[in-house]
């Protein structure tokens, strides 16, 4: 039986034809760039232990099969990565060539010691560039968290963590209580769902000091304030908004959510949600994936995903990421250039979506239909990371001492959810960093 | 007689001149030991000196700033705070297991069926990994989901918040070092105990001393060497107690449990004011060669 050809066989034909052109332009393109021009080179790559790292060094050796790269990767907790990188920078000779770096806490750390390579340079150089590698693609506020106030851009763009509102579908459903849209309905409603007999919250959310900052900003991003440095940069954490953010903060941990908050971590907050014990809880994209995992959370297809509420004033999400950067010092510039491209190539932010390890930098993941209608998470989920995108704002100041601010700011925080007056908190916290603000600015 | 003083005065001279020789050739061998002192010790001391007299910063310039890191702690309410919280984990954390441990070394001192099974039993806690121990305890102190509300409500005691809560967390950490540390000091007194002699018991049987005058009057004193030990040893312990606070609160709720080692630590490796760490490093060995001369008299006067 033989079978003619069809008007869509003849379609498809002729799209393919007409597609052929760019296609192989791209291809001829590809196959021009040199992926082995640094074969047989060895980075050493340092980077933060999360799922996200976890990604790359499992999907290593597709870049070392690719360039001949050899790369000694590793991976150390947060905070000792922070203070293991600071320490190699300062002594001159670093043992990594790349590194991955927290801009929400060591952007300006880093930039003023220019101690990582201004990566336009290297990309400008269409030598060593892949045509593959497509700038463009990069979210313009992840360009922009990357770009250091002179211009210089010392990391490329990986990850960008915006705060979400997890909610229980279940415990919200029970009391017919619809999804949040401001914070006024937000505090009402987790009022109305906290039963402490039962022991249900109707919020979880960071207590703890220095932990706690990134969840008050949240709220000082709805007001009309917004940030904590006014335009000369001066600390305005004392002002009648922070103030209100700070009441806010207050009542919500302190009205609706379990006793002991005030010494809460994510990790605390997270298993009280896994549990079934809180209806809301705002932090990072990246624990979706631990909620949604059915081994683990009691909670597992019942999560919904929503913006941060409005605000009084404003619409805002706080918005934190990382980035990689080149080590100054580095003799191996062109390969460890080679890793961050092949890093921060569309296919690993696919992997990074898709999976749950975080919300990627680059914007073709999200535009992705197949990708993202096989992923285990839903609809929803993606939907709110597209929606949180548009309204990101960074989420912490852009200085130097950003962990005793966080620390100052956060014990006052915490101190309130004691029972302690809002104002004189702050007023207290920003009276004691004022003058540490001062002397870092001036140093710059 | 001359000739004969003479002979022996060259030979005293000459064995003068060999020792002194010889001596001049030991030094050589003293040397790897004075570098590794030199380097190890003295360096850092007198590097951590110049530090604390300098704005110290990572990845920023240094400025001779004299004596103002040290008159800036004086003022600095969260260091006074965080001496006051150290003396206080400190105190709770030496008395407690120093009673405990000595309870339990008279308990297991005596003879009863399956005692070294008891004993092993007892100082399993004191073999676990700090910080490992800590990770656990804090699943443990969750004060909705944790095993130890849920056992306090099975004996119809009401929660507490342990960790989470500024007035509980001292005293909750402290508890974790009495469970781990308790043994430690039951081990060194029970060696203490073993070595007591019999006479003063039997003369003291004879003469119709009671239990408890023996304990007070014979056991007591003759374990005082013994409790003076475990003392310093406890007390050093718990004054550069940090990983079980670190991993555990972070120095929190608040400031609430920041010890001087949190607030050291913080300072140079998470504010990187390593000037100011360093007169902060100064002034707390200055605390401990002042207690540590405090411990070494009593014992002194212990054994007189």
């Amino acid at each position: 039986m033989t079978q003619g050809i069809t008007r869509r066989t003849a379609l498809a034909a002729g799209g393919a034809l007409l597609a052929a052109p760019p296609i192989v332009r791209q291809a001829n393109a590809q196959s021009a760039f040199d992926w082995k021009r640094f074969s047989g080179e060895r980075i050493e790559v340092s980077l933060t232990a999360n799922p996200r790292s976890t990604i790359l060094i499992q999907n290593q050796r597709e870049f070392e099969d690719m360039t001949g790269i050899r790369v000694g990767a590793e991976q150390i907790p947060e905070q000792q990565h922070r203070q293991k990188f600071a320490i190699e920078f300062a002594s001159g000779r670093p043992s990594f060539d790349v590194v991955g770096i927290s801009l929400h806490v060591n952007k300006r750390q880093v930039g003023r010691a220019r101690w990582c390579t201004d990566i336009k340079a290297l990309m400008a150089d269409a030598s060593i560039t892949s045509p593959d590698f497509d700038f463009a693609d990069f979210g313009a506020g992840a360009v922009e968290y990357s770009t250091q106030s002179d211009g210089r851009m010392d990391t490329i763009p990986e990850f960008t963590d915006y705060f979400i509102l997890y909610y229980n579908k279940e415990l919200l459903a029970a009391k017919n209580i619809a999804v949040p849209t401001t914070f006024d309905e937000m505090y009402d409603s987790a009022k109305r769902l906290t039963e402490p007999s039962r022991q249900i919250y109707g919020n979880v959310g960071r207590g703890l000091r220095n932990a706690n900052v990134v969840l008050y900003s949240s709220f000082l991003l709805g007001t009309q304030q917004r940030d904590f440095l006014d335009a000369q940069r001066r600390l305005i954490s004392d002002s009648p908004d922070a103030i209100w953010a700070g009441e806010f903060y207050k009542k919500l941990l302190r009205d609706c959510s379990p006793p002991g908050v005030s010494g809460f971590n994510w990790n605390e907050c997270q298993t009280t949600f896994m549990q079934g014990r809180a209806a809301y809880w705002l932090d990072g994209v990246g624990f979706a994936a631990p909620l949604e995992d059915r081994t683990r959370s009691r909670v597992a297809g019942k999560v919904g995903y929503a913006v941060v509420p409005r605000g009084p004033a404003n619409h805002h999400c706080a918005m934190f990421g990382t980035g990689f950067g080149i080590a100054e010092q580095s003799r191996k510039k062109g390969a460890a250039w080679y890793y961050l491209q092949w890093a921060s190539g569309k296919a690993n932010q696919l992997r990074y979506l898709t999976s749950g390890a975080g919300s990627p930098a680059r914007t073709s993941p999200y535009r992705n239909e197949e990708a993202i209608s096989q992923s285990r998470f839903s609809r929803e989920f993606f939907n709110t990371l597209i929606a949180s995108a548009r309204i990101s704002r960074p989420g912490l100041p852009e200085i130097v001492p950003v962990t005793e601010f966080r620390d100052t700011i956060g014990a006052a925080l915490t101190s309130t959810i004691g029972g302690a007056d809002v104002g004189n908190e702050l007023r207290r916290a920003t009276e004691a960093f004022r003058p540490v603000l001062e002397a870092s600015e001036r140093a710059a | 007689m001359d000739g004969a003083a003479s002979l022996a005065g060259t030979a005293a001279t000459t064995t003068r001149r060999r020792r002194r020789n010889y001596s001049r050739r030991y030094w050589w061998f003293v040397v790897p030991c004075g570098v590794v002192v030199l380097a190890t010790i003295i360096f850092p001391w007198v590097f951590t000196l110049y530090m604390s007299a300098h704005d110290f910063k990572l990845g920023g310039g240094r400025e001779y700033v004299g004596f103002a890191n040290y008159l800036k702690l004086v003022e600095d309410e969260r260091f006074l705070l965080s001496i006051l919280r150290t003396l206080y984990f400190t105190a709770l954390s030496v008395v407690l297991p120093m009673v405990l441990g000595l309870l339990a070394a008279l308990a297991f001192h005596r003879k009863f069926p399956l005692r070294g099974l008891a004993r092993t039993i007892f100082i399993l806690p004191m073999m676990a990994t700090p910080v490992a121990v800590a990770l656990v305890w804090t699943m443990m102190f969750h004060p909705q989901l944790g095993v130890l509300n849920w056992l306090l409500q099975q004996v119809g005691l009401p929660p507490s918040l342990w960790v989470y809560a500024p007035e509980t967390v001292i005293p909750t950490l402290v508890m974790i070092e009495v469970w781990h540390w308790t043994p430690l000091v039951m081990l060194i007194l029970l060696g203490g105990l073993a070595s007591l002699p019999i006479d003063p018991y039997e003369a003291a049987k004879i003469d119709g001393a009671t239990a408890f005058q023996a304990f007070w009057h014979i056991t007591l004193p003759l374990l005082a060497p013994f409790l003076v030990v475990a003392l310093i040893i406890r007390t050093i312990d718990a004054l550069k107690a940090f990983d079980t606070i670190y991993v555990i609160t972070q120095g929190g709720p608040g400031t609430a449990s920041e010890t001087i080692n949190i607030f050291l630590y913080l300072q140079a490796f998470a504010y990187y004011n390593l000037g100011y760490a360093s007169a902060v490093v100064v002034v707390f060995f200055s605390i401990i060669i002042l207690l540590a001369m405090v411990l070494l008299w009593t014992r002194a006067r212990v054994r007189a």
